[in-house]
């Protein structure tokens, strides 16, 4: 996951919620309309986004990097299955969603994600949801991403100094148990500074 | 002023404070002791964070019990890991974080964000990743959204623990440029020598309560 990217582009100033509706109208429309001509367009025009926001190719590339085993598994599957069109078609068309989501999240600050989604979600105060959770939960998923990232290399490095690279079990017990004892902390580092999810946001 | 009245804690069957009666009023007060002794029950029991089984605290007539939220605007808190405390994935939005839940105005939750990072030398790191932060700027981030946030007191539970010796000094400059009153709780007996009061804990008590000329050679002996 590749944090924001500080600019002036248009891009950048683009109003979030706009950014987030564009996002799940462009993959609704994807995967409603699954046509090739009309995911190579999605990804050459996210190409040209990126180029106006001033993100480089590599940095783009970056995005798809993690997916990359994921793209060519499908790919391959479907050539199989169905053909090089069809092959064709799924890998355009979940690069250009996953380009795009990127490019969401490059050039938004997560502050403004999480309020225009705590806003866009206000509609479902009624039915019980509380729209500032779900805000502050996103924003504790995208910040301990990378805490975990390191958390879990820490125990695997222990781990391999007794001999334990192979053991699923002996890396996963004290990762656990460690996240869940951060949790207690976070917990209570949230409360030591005032939140309140009944007065929060949205 | 925070005021303890006959104040006891314990987690179930374990017995971790018993029966302290306690007036803090001076403008930096060290707690010290063993492992297990106390003392982070103790400075979490100062802001609400944990509410005594027995007993009262309150600050500033407020009692912990009732009015959490009261003292914990009050009563700031800067926990040993930074990396618990820092709550959101951006410099100054983590910053921000306690000013929002204020509910300041959105030109004043930018002032003081500015003034914060300015202060503490985190400008430069503003729109950053927390996690890319070395240490020690974690730990000026955590005590910089603490302050922001203007309480009368801040209580640090070990707060230079994690830290190198540079970072440590960072720190310690850090607290001792506080206008706020500072309660903390460490073991880094260098930091405290400066303090008007130490509370040196062992087995759920006080068992010395003076100046750091007197209870940090004693609390030394103690541990020897």
């Amino acid at each position: 996951m590749t944090p924001y990217l500080p600019g002036e582009s248009p891009v950048h100033r683009c109003p979030p919620g706009a950014k987030i509706l564009a996002l799940v109208a462009v993959g609704t429309a994807l995967f409603a309309l699954p046509r090739l001509d009309l995911a190579l367009a999605a990804l050459a025009a996210t190409g040209l986004l990126y180029g106006l926001a001033g993100i480089t190719a590599r940095l783009a590339l970056a995005q798809l990097r993690p997916l990359a085993w994921i793209l060519v598994v499908l790919v391959l599957v479907q050539l199989a299955l169905d053909g090089w069109l069809s092959a064709m078609l799924v890998a355009a068309r979940l690069a250009a969603l996953v380009l795009l989501a990127g490019l969401v999240t490059l050039t938004t600050r997560s502050a403004d994600l999480i309020e225009a989604l705590q806003n866009g979600l206000a509609w479902l105060k009624p039915l019980g949801v509380n729209p500032a959770k779900v805000g502050l939960a996103i924003a504790l998923t995208l910040r301990f991403i990378p805490v975990l990232a390191a958390i879990t290399a820490e125990v695997r490095e222990a781990q391999r100094a007794r001999g334990l690279e192979r053991s699923l079990v002996a890396l996963t017990v004290p990762v656990v148990v460690r996240m869940l004892k951060m949790s207690d902390d976070i917990a209570a580092a949230i409360d030591a500074r005032s939140y309140d999810p009944d007065q929060a946001g949205g | 002023m925070i005021e303890i009245r006959h104040v006891g804690h314990a987690f179930g069957e374990r017995t971790v404070l018993r029966d302290l009666s306690l007036d803090l009023t001076e403008r930096r007060i060290a707690v010290v002791g063993g492992n297990g002794s106390g003392k982070s029950t103790f400075a979490r029991l100062l802001n609400g964070l944990l509410v005594p089984t027995r007993g009262t605290v309150r600050v500033d007539g407020l009692d912990t019990r009732r009015d959490g939220r009261a003292v914990r605007r009050k009563v700031g808190f800067v926990f040993q890991n930074p990396d618990n405390q820092i709550v959101l994935p951006v410099v100054a939005e983590d910053l921000a974080f306690g000013l929002k839940n204020l509910g300041l105005p959105k030109d004043e939750i930018a002032r003081r964000t500015d003034e914060a990072l300015r202060r503490y030398g985190l400008h430069d790191v503003a729109d950053h990743p927390a996690h890319l932060l070395s240490g020690g700027q974690k730990q000026l981030l955590a005590i910089a959204g603490v302050l922001a946030m203007a309480p009368d007191v801040i209580v640090f539970d070990e707060p230079t623990t994690l830290l190198d010796l540079r970072n440590k000094r960072r720190i310690a400059q850090a607290i001792d440029g506080l206008a706020q009153r500072a309660i903390v709780v460490s073991h880094d007996l260098d930091l405290l020598e400066a303090f008007d009061r130490v509370l040196v804990f062992e087995d759920g008590r006080v068992v010395i309560d003076d100046k750091p000329a007197v209870a940090l050679p004693a609390y030394v002996a103690m541990m020897s």
